[in-house]
């Protein structure tokens, strides 16, 4: 594997008001490497992604998504760089039938206007009939046929989570963006999400920066964890580097448990 | 003969995909569509040019609502201008016709265009502002251009904001009958309602259902906000533009009082009544509208004559109250019975019979 860096975190602020989210982090990530970001709550980890997917500027420091500085984009921008993500709240498209949703996630690849998609022949009908075939690739992968037709709203947790992932898989992202992908499933969900992310990272190399509060999963798929504490990184390393940390024990459980 | 879902299966993602995936819904809008051709040669034998110019009117009226549907019902970008808009169109054609000669195609097509132009001008505060502020906005859009029009000799022509126009003419061909214009306007309404349908169900439509449903969600996926809003109005305003200048033909003057304030408003009805975020249902809802009032008419007069002998004259004025009184009653029943309109309770039949008559 090339040793090229992927997604260049450059010590990067944000403050909301007089709180600190992100205090001068830096992070790097390498292409097809799935590194995880975990820390207590209010550590600033969605804040972190919501300046990598551009809902917020960093005040200061630059993000650079293959050498190209994505710091000052507007988030439809990023999308379209092959960047994408899910939400930990799930944000699907709750009246739209899964295949919507996922059709949806195509959307920066199609091309088709206004004019040709009211006539609705020739290349506008060719270019939806193509992607459909790209959807439903992800939807064979992730073994959801059945739901094709079903409003998304109306699956239960575990599966619209799944619907979620398809929708930013249908992307064909570089960098995929996951805000907690396995909150609020049973064991037997996390372990399907598991291989899915296992997978994905697999066959399309595809680089996945995933923030996740379980320990178990975190440390069985990502190749490196960054730890964050009050909007500062505290620890960086391999799953067991990261584990014996005495910074890290310290923020989750104390003082004394670190001594 | 009654075919239904059993026994179809698509073999294409074309036939997925398709307006109608059912041979009976595809046989359906055949018939309706033929039916709608053949409508003129009763009504020309029996000559009955006033059940003509209703059903005209409905179909006029059905233009602008699936516009203001594209844009409030699928974008989710609520406007009470759409009046203004069609009046933009409608002096549009009628100065291009009447002081250039313009032949009307062209007034429709650039009376669409310019319209185009000014919604979107008044599109650009939905990229800051949402919901009961943009409808403020958009009224402001209703106010302005009223004004401008009556202000502005040059639009509008003079004194009385009239333009008379000619019969709209193609190929020496004149529509100077109440049937012949039937044909104009069905043709442009069938080229709108099946534009429409096959736009919101393409890329284009499901990124206004996007912004419509969850904006942040639609832009982390790509979905420009800025391009999107402003072509969701840009399309909205054609169709009211294109609607406007029709009128114009149809009527054979621009006025202004045929798009003031009240009739924004009644577009609104429409789409509600109707159905947000339905093609068909914008439809349903200039159908229920523009023929509320007539039957409204007709069995209060013919019972208050019939049953209590009272003259007309007498029940009139009641009657201009009580259509006011029930067409308020009647959105503040849909908003809360049933919020996505007459079109989900055509949902609600057809699924009955889907499996009738054997419900299991």
């Amino acid at each position: 594997m090339t040793i090229e860096c992927h997604l260049d975190i450059q010590g990067v602020s944000k403050h909301f008001g007089g709180v600190q989210a992100i205090g001068d982090v830096s992070l790097q990530v390498h292409r097809g490497e799935i590194v995880s970001v975990i820390g207590p709550n209010g550590a600033g980890k969605t804040t972190l992604l919501n300046m990598i997917s551009g809902f917020y500027h960093p005040d200061s420091g630059s993000i650079l998504l293959a050498d190209r500085d994505i710091s000052r984009h507007s988030p439809s921008r990023i999308a379209t760089l092959g960047v994408a993500r899910t939400f930990q709240n799930i944000a699907l498209f709750r009246g739209m039938t899964v295949l919507d949703n996922l059709m949806l996630g195509r959307h920066v690849h199609m091309r088709t206007g206004a004019l040709s998609a009211m006539l609705r022949f020739g290349p506008a009908l060719r270019e939806e009939v193509q992607h459909r075939e790209v959807v439903e690739d992800v939807i064979e992968f992730l073994d959801i046929q059945p739901l094709r037709k079903q409003p998304a709203g109306a699956l239960a947790y575990g599966l619209q989570k799944r619907v979620e992932l398809g929708r930013a898989l249908a992307a064909h992202p570089q960098v995929l963006l996951l805000d907690e992908p396995m909150g609020g499933m049973n064991i037997e969900e996390k372990e399907d999400m598991a291989r899915f992310i296992l997978d994905v990272n697999d066959e399309w190399g595809t680089t996945i920066v995933l923030i996740e509060h379980d320990m178990g999963v975190v440390m069985d798929i990502s190749g490196r964890v960054v730890v964050l504490d009050l909007g500062q990184k505290i620890a960086e390393g391999t799953p067991d580097e990261v584990k014996e940390a005495p910074e890290v024990i310290k923020a989750y459980l104390g003082t004394q448990a670190a001594n | 003969m009654i075919s239904r879902e059993s026994g179809v299966f698509q073999t294409s993602y074309e036939g997925d995909m398709a307006l109608y995936t059912l041979p009976l819904a595809r046989n359906t809008t055949r018939v309706v569509v033929a039916l709608l051709v053949l409508l003129p040669i009763p009504l020309m034998m029996a000559n009955n040019e006033h059940l003509m110019s209703i059903v005209t009117t409905i179909a006029l009226a059905a233009i602008g609502a699936i516009g203001l549907n594209i844009l409030v019902g699928y974008t989710g970008q609520i406007s009470i201008g759409q009046g203004a808009f069609m009046m933009v169109g409608g002096y549009t054609a009628a100065i291009l016709s009447s002081r250039y000669g313009m032949p009307f195609w062209f007034g429709i097509l650039a009376g669409g265009c310019t319209t185009a132009l000014v919604g979107t001008l008044f599109g650009i505060p939905s990229l800051r502002i949402k919901g009961l502020y943009l409808a403020i906005a958009t009224l402001a859009a209703q106010l302005i251009i009223e004004w401008v029009i009556n202000h502005v000799p040059w639009i509008s022509g003079g004194a009385q904001s009239s333009i008379y126009v000619d019969n709209p003419e193609l190929f020496g061909f004149e529509f100077n009958t109440e049937f012949r214009r039937y044909y104009l306007v069905l043709v442009v309404f069938l080229l709108a309602f099946f534009g429409a349908q096959n736009l919101v169900r393409g890329r284009i439509g499901r990124a206004f259902i996007a912004i419509r449903d969850r904006d942040i969600a639609a832009e982390i996926i790509g979905v420009n906000l800025f391009r999107y809003k402003l072509l969701a109005f840009a399309i909205s305003s054609f169709y009211a533009g294109v609607a406007g200048a029709l009128w114009t033909y149809y009527l054979r003057i621009a006025n202004y009082e045929n798009f003031v304030l009240v009739v924004s408003i009644e577009y609104l009805a429409m789409i509600i009544i109707g159905g947000l975020g339905s093609v068909l249902g914008a439809v349903f809802g200039a159908i229920f509208i523009k023929l509320f009032p007539i039957a409204l008419d007709l069995t209060v007069v013919s019972v208050s004559e019939g049953v209590f002998g009272i003259p007309y004259q007498d029940v009139a004025n009641f009657l201009a109250n009580m259509q006011l009184f029930l067409f308020g009653a009647l959105i503040i029943f849909f908003l809360t019975v049933e919020p996505e309109g007459l079109a989900r309770m055509w949902e609600h039949v057809k699924r009955y019979f889907r499996l009738w008559p054997y419900s299991y």
